[in-house]
């Protein structure tokens, strides 16, 4: 195999060098707890200290309002299943949409299971939620709403700061999941809103199992795990300092670096859509074309299947995802496109390219090419396109 | 994830086509649940099968399981390739994960479907043949409940 084309960076993301070169000192040097009290210990409790600081910057918030996690699964369980609990007083109601990710809707899950009802609102056709549904939901006793930033699979940024006005006009925690968006685009907490935000390190170029939640000052949450006094009681056990290290140099990165990348990365994705638009017949971009991350492609192509897709694209050197029930493990392809109202023989050949800060022209036009042979000659043994194309004929 | 042989047919698959005017014509699964199967059969006057050829929209395993089929079937009379079973199919390509055995069952499904649109066609039956289910999917398992 020629070169490596690596289009999944939706899934994650290559670590940074600066990164892994930030992280290594706190293996073998300073591999002190910085629960300690000796002098030795003292500069894991001071690299912490600072990288919370980064991290409350990059969002507007304060240092004592972020609480390291072990990544964006954990995070939005986190948010989800304490704040439930310590507003239990108050109402068993919880607002979310259907196009969340799993470790949102799972959570929803196993809390109806304990006696909380949860709202899934529907999208629109490009994935948008509409917050006067939010606002319609409300009831007395809702006492959480929770909406992604922006979703992995189709891009699509959320009106994040319209349902956070509602959100605080109606006294309701508002929970976002910004795993996929942090870093990526601008996000102020105070600006929309926000009470509770999930972010994971290795979507960033920073390491993966680190991740954090950040907390408004004064949000009742409790602890989720139970133990030592790190993270204010918070979130126990001891730190994973190199892992703190490489997130908060991964977010200083990403920071410093994001007009300059969006704009580039825009650009890019918008001469891939075009190419694949102009040059692949029946195809259909999925998720918002203007209000869209500024690294998310995803298409459906008609007739064909995105496991196929995916394995063929492999064998040219591409690394890229699909939707298809065949790479989910399970019957139904994503959920999140039969909300957006594909259908599901539509849904099942989707293929979703998420460009990086790496990502060059010449790639994409590589892919293009790529693209087009597979997808014909995907299509020139499925029996969907064979009756496809005898109606086209008989129809003439 | 997939052996040797899966991803040869894959990459290669045998028999990929139609025949115009076939003895008879297979088509199983739903595009609803990710994979349709259509199988095309030339039937000569000794009730051997003289060629074959496939159509198939579906994962890697669905187009290697029809693949194959399609080479076992070939050149056998119709009472031997109602010996080619979702097992022998599996057998000949060094296996399939687990969540795609479903894929050999509908290579059989489509075969014996051709067979049975032949054997309509023809006034004949074919011992142990039964009409072919609508859906590929019937009655299989749920996924286990989590929590
Ligand atoms: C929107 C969203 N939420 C949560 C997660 C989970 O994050 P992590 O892999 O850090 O647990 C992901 C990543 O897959 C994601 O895209």
């Amino acid at each position: 195999m020629e070169k490596l084309i690596y289009l999944d960076n939706a899934a994650t993301t290559k670590t940074a060098l600066e990164v892994v070169e930030a992280m290594l000192p706190f293996f073998t040097e300073n591999y002190g707890n910085p629960s300690s009290v000796y002098g030795f210990a003292a500069a894991n409790k001071e690299v912490i200290t600072r990288q919370r600081e980064i991290i409350a910057g990059a969002l507007g918030a304060k240092a004592n309002e972020i609480y390291f996690t072990a990544g964006g699964t954990e995070s939005d369980n986190w948010a989800l299943t304490a704040a439930a609990e310590a507003y239990a007083d108050k109402g068993k109601h919880i607002i979310t949409s259907k196009i969340e990710h799993h470790a949102v809707l799972h959570t929803c899950q196993y809390l109806e299971k304990r006696g909380y009802e949860v709202t899934y609102l529907d999208v629109d056709e490009n994935g948008l939620v509409n917050p006067a549904d939010v606002e319609a939901a409300i009831r007395p006793d809702t006492i959480l709403v929770s909406i992604m930033f922006a979703n992995n699979e189709i891009g699509t940024i959320e009106p994040v700061r319209e349902i956070g006005e509602i959100t605080k006009k109606k006294g309701v925690l508002f929970h976002t999941d910004a795993v996929q968006a942090f870093g990526q685009i601008p996000i102020q907490v105070d600006e929309c809103g926000i009470d509770m935000l999930s972010a994971s390190g290795h979507k960033l170029n920073g390491p993966k199992g680190i991740g954090f939640l950040y907390i408004r000052k004064g949000v009742k949450i409790r602890s989720f795990i139970h133990g030592g006094a790190q993270e204010r009681k918070r979130r126990a056990g001891t730190e994973n300092v190199p892992g703190i290290a490489g997130l908060g140099k991964a977010v200083e990165r990403a920071v410093s670096t994001m007009d300059e990348r969006a704009a580039k990365e825009t650009e890019l994705r918008d001469y891939l859509i075009s190419r694949i638009e102009s040059e692949i017949p029946y195809c259909r971009l999925n998720g918002d074309r203007k209000k869209r991350l500024p690294n998310n492609v995803n298409f459906s192509f008609q007739f064909i299947e995105g496991e196929s897709l995916l394995i063929m694209l492999d064998m040219k050197g591409i690394c890229a995802s699909s939707g298809s029930a065949c790479t989910s493990g399970s019957l139904d392809p994503s959920h999140v496109l039969l909300a957006i109202g594909l259908p599901h023989e539509i849904a099942h050949g989707s293929l979703r390219l998420t460009l990086g800060a790496d990502t060059e022209k010449e790639d994409l036009d590589y892919v293009v090419d790529c693209l087009k042979e597979i997808v014909a000659q995907l299509r020139s043994m499925s029996p969907l396109y064979e009756d496809f194309m005898k109606k086209q004929k008989s129809g003439q | 994830m997939y052996t040797e042989k899966v991803m040869d047919h894959f990459q290669h698959p045998r028999n990929v086509g139609e025949i115009e005017n076939a003895s008879g014509v297979g088509t199983v699964g739903n595009a609803k649940c990710g994979d349709i199967m259509r199988i095309y059969l030339d039937i000569d006057e000794n009730q051997i099968i003289r060629d074959v050829k496939f159509k198939t929209f579906g994962c890697g395993a669905a187009v290697a399981t029809s693949s194959m089929a399609t080479e076992l079937v070939k050149g056998k009379n119709i009472h031997e390739a109602m010996q080619v079973t979702n097992k022998a199919v599996m057998e000949a390509l060094d296996g399939l994960p687990p969540v795609k055995v479903h894929c050999s069952l509908l290579a059989e499904e489509a075969i014996h479907a051709a067979l049975w649109d032949y054997a309509e066609k023809n006034g004949i039956k074919i011992e142990g043949l039964t009409k072919p289910k609508s859906d590929i999917h019937e009655g299989e398992e749920e996924e286990d409940e989590e929590y």
